[in-house]
């Protein structure tokens, strides 16, 4: 090249030349396939909406058309309203049991990896196995749990755990709880341990009581962790269909369809591909709308820490 | 009159107990589900559609219900074949792909790094369930569709967020000098990369592996949306047929016989390399 005359900075400057391009065939084949079966698919997500898209037959240019449908669709409406009403209670539920279970293992005991590792344990397996394994225990004629009750009085006659919406949404939330809680406990144990032990020990010398201790010093300090534990639960349920698709088939009196199962139901059983991309930004716009959200709670636990 | 020391022991037994008592029980929450389906699996036809009470076999081991399991869909074996051919494939190229890019990342200065960078970490926000129809058309036009490798690809994308996040930081830990000691001695790039530098790296390597293995094992709606025949159904999407049963009646033992087809993989790799899992999973929390 023309600074070759120049003994000292050319090498220099051809190498970094050549590792630029040398750099992005490294990560080629990854962006190859980020572009290919993501980036392409939410563009083409976006330009399906706006079509009437059927599995045959040519697409027909609808503009807002599915978006209009949408907002007067009480059927998605009602999907919206069971996925938020499925997350909140799901969510508590986790809490209510992945955090005494954080305290529980949080210090270090004999066998105390033994428990941590035995609660972890459905955290590894499937949804889908686990949703199966749960209808199984909650049949009422082949079952664990109906006989169960009965035998220990705690029921009168055989009750069919998946016949009444209350009781098979309980069902649902306890398999979650089951398959979940693990995770939920593993994070916050990360929280817990990350405070420092001169603080609780300060605390408990001042004369601070358990309870104390644990509203005022704990719980400010583990602002982050349970923001992310929180976020991780929320997306998740919001995206739930195994559960429901698996044991209940969406019933009973389809009261248990969520989001994802509606626009499953609309995409691949109705064959409606334009209405179920619109559904699926509206679903995507909700969760970009929760991670905002993630960001802002996440600071705010910075701002006080 | 106790002594002091008597007294302190005493609690101090106590508490031992409690904390146990604590402890078992709960562990027995979390493992009576899979011992009380494992122990029913092996109950013959006659007990598999009574309530497992107690829930081991009353008249002898038997594989009824494994052999039920093996006459739904294209027979048992083919089905884990299916499951065995996409978690490993996905396990095989995910490491490949984000062992490039980790080093990459970590390596190379490029035009755009930091906005790729991002790209392929942002790709976590935008859950994959609401991308499924134009997945669907797009592996459609390549001639995908209803196909293991189809489906093995699109997993592999769903892992490489977190894989290369993982990998970019493994590299990052290696010290230079080892690699420029290496250059000197004349090794230069992929053999740099394999000979040197892989062995060095194998920890966040297996942590990669297991996260994609138990991911691919356990997915069930993409495949259950873009595996349309019988023959190339996974595990899970095998299962429906199993829940759905034939003629109005469901075979339970066959549902216990494939929930322990499906789960004990799962379990055995989680216990032999826990340690690896969990450096994943404190990795992904404290980002």
């Amino acid at each position: 090249m023309t600074m070759s005359g120049i003994a000292f900075p050319s090498p220099r400057r051809r190498k970094r030349k050549q590792s630029g391009w040398r750099g992005l065939l490294y990560i080629a084949p990854a962006m190859a396939l980020v572009t290919m079966f993501f980036v392409l698919p939410v563009l083409f997500t976006v330009w399906m909406s706006l079509h009437k898209w059927p599995l045959l037959g040519t697409p027909a240019w609808i503009g807002l058309g599915n978006y209009v449908r949408m907002v007067s669709d009480a059927r998605f409406m009602t999907a919206l309203g069971f996925t938020a009403h499925y997350t909140i209670i799901v969510t508590i539920a986790i809490f209510a049991v992945a955090f005494p279970l954080a305290i529980f293992v949080e210090k270090q005991r004999p066998l105390i990896s033994v428990y941590r590792t035995i609660i972890f344990l459905p955290v590894v397996v499937g949804l889908a196995s686990a949703s199966l394994l749960w209808v199984w225990l909650a049949n009422v004629d082949s079952g664990l749990f109906t006989p169960l009750m009965q035998r220990l009085g705690l029921t009168n006659g055989r009750i069919n755990l998946l016949a009444t919406f209350d009781a098979a949404f309980l069902t649902i939330i306890a398999m979650v709880v089951w398959k979940i809680a693990g995770f939920t406990m593993i994070i916050l144990v990360t929280g817990l341990q990350a405070i420092p032990t001169e603080l609780t020990e300060a605390a408990r010398i001042d004369g601070a009581g358990r309870w104390q201790r644990f509203r005022y010093l704990t719980l400010p300090l583990m602002r982050r962790t349970m923001a992310l534990a929180l976020i991780l639960s929320v997306t998740g349920s919001i995206l739930a269909f195994d559960q429901f698709y698996i044991m209940t088939s969406g019933g009973p009196q389809n009261r248990m369809i969520s989001v994802v199962y509606y626009i499953f139901n609309q995409s691949f059983v109705s064959f409606n591909l334009g209405y179920g991309a619109a559904l699926s930004i509206a679903l995507l716009a909700i969760l970009v709308a929760i991670s905002v959200v993630q960001l802002w709670l996440l600071k705010v636990g910075e701002d006080r820490p | 009159m106790r002594t002091r020391s008597e007294i302190r022991a005493r609690k101090a037994t106590w508490d031992r107990l409690a904390y146990h008592g604590i402890g078992i029980g709960t562990a027995f929450f979390f493992l009576a589900p899979f011992v009380v389906t494992f122990l029913s699996s092996f109950r013959p036809n006659s007990e598999s559609g009574t309530p497992p009470l107690p829930p081991w076999p009353r008249s002898g081991i038997s594989f009824d219900a494994y052999r039920a399991l093996d006459g739904f869909g294209s027979g048992i074996w083919q089905h884990m074949f299916n499951s065995l051919v996409v978690s490993i494939g996905t396990v095989l190229l995910t490491v490949a792909v984000s062992v490039l890019a980790g080093y990459g990342f970590s390596r190379y200065r490029f035009p755009f790094k930091n906005v790729l960078f991002v790209l392929v970490i942002a790709t976590l926000m935008i859950p994959f369930q609401s991308i499924l129809t134009p997945l669907f058309i797009i592996l459609a036009r390549l001639g995908l569709n209803n196909s293991l490798f189809g489906l093995m690809l699109v997993y592999v994308t769903l892992q490489l967020p977190f894989s290369v996040f993982m990998m970019r930081n493994a590299f990052d830990a290696v010290p230079k000098e080892i690699e420029e000691a290496a250059r000197i001695d004349g090794a230069r790039d992929l053999r740099l990369l394999v000979r040197v530098l892989l062995p060095l790296v194998m920890p966040g390597i297996a942590t990669v592996s297991i996260f994609a293995f138990l991911n691919a094992w356990n997915e069930f709606f993409a495949a259950l949306v873009l595996l349309s025949s019988n023959d190339n159904y996974t595990l899970p999407v095998l299962m429906t047929a199993v829940r759905a049963g034939r003629l109005g009646a469901i075979n339970w033992g066959a549902v216990q016989a494939g929930v322990a087809v499906m789960v004990v993989p799962c379990l055995i790799v989680f216990l032999l390399l826990q340690r690896y899992y969990m450096r994943g999973l404190m990795a992904g929390a404290v980002k």
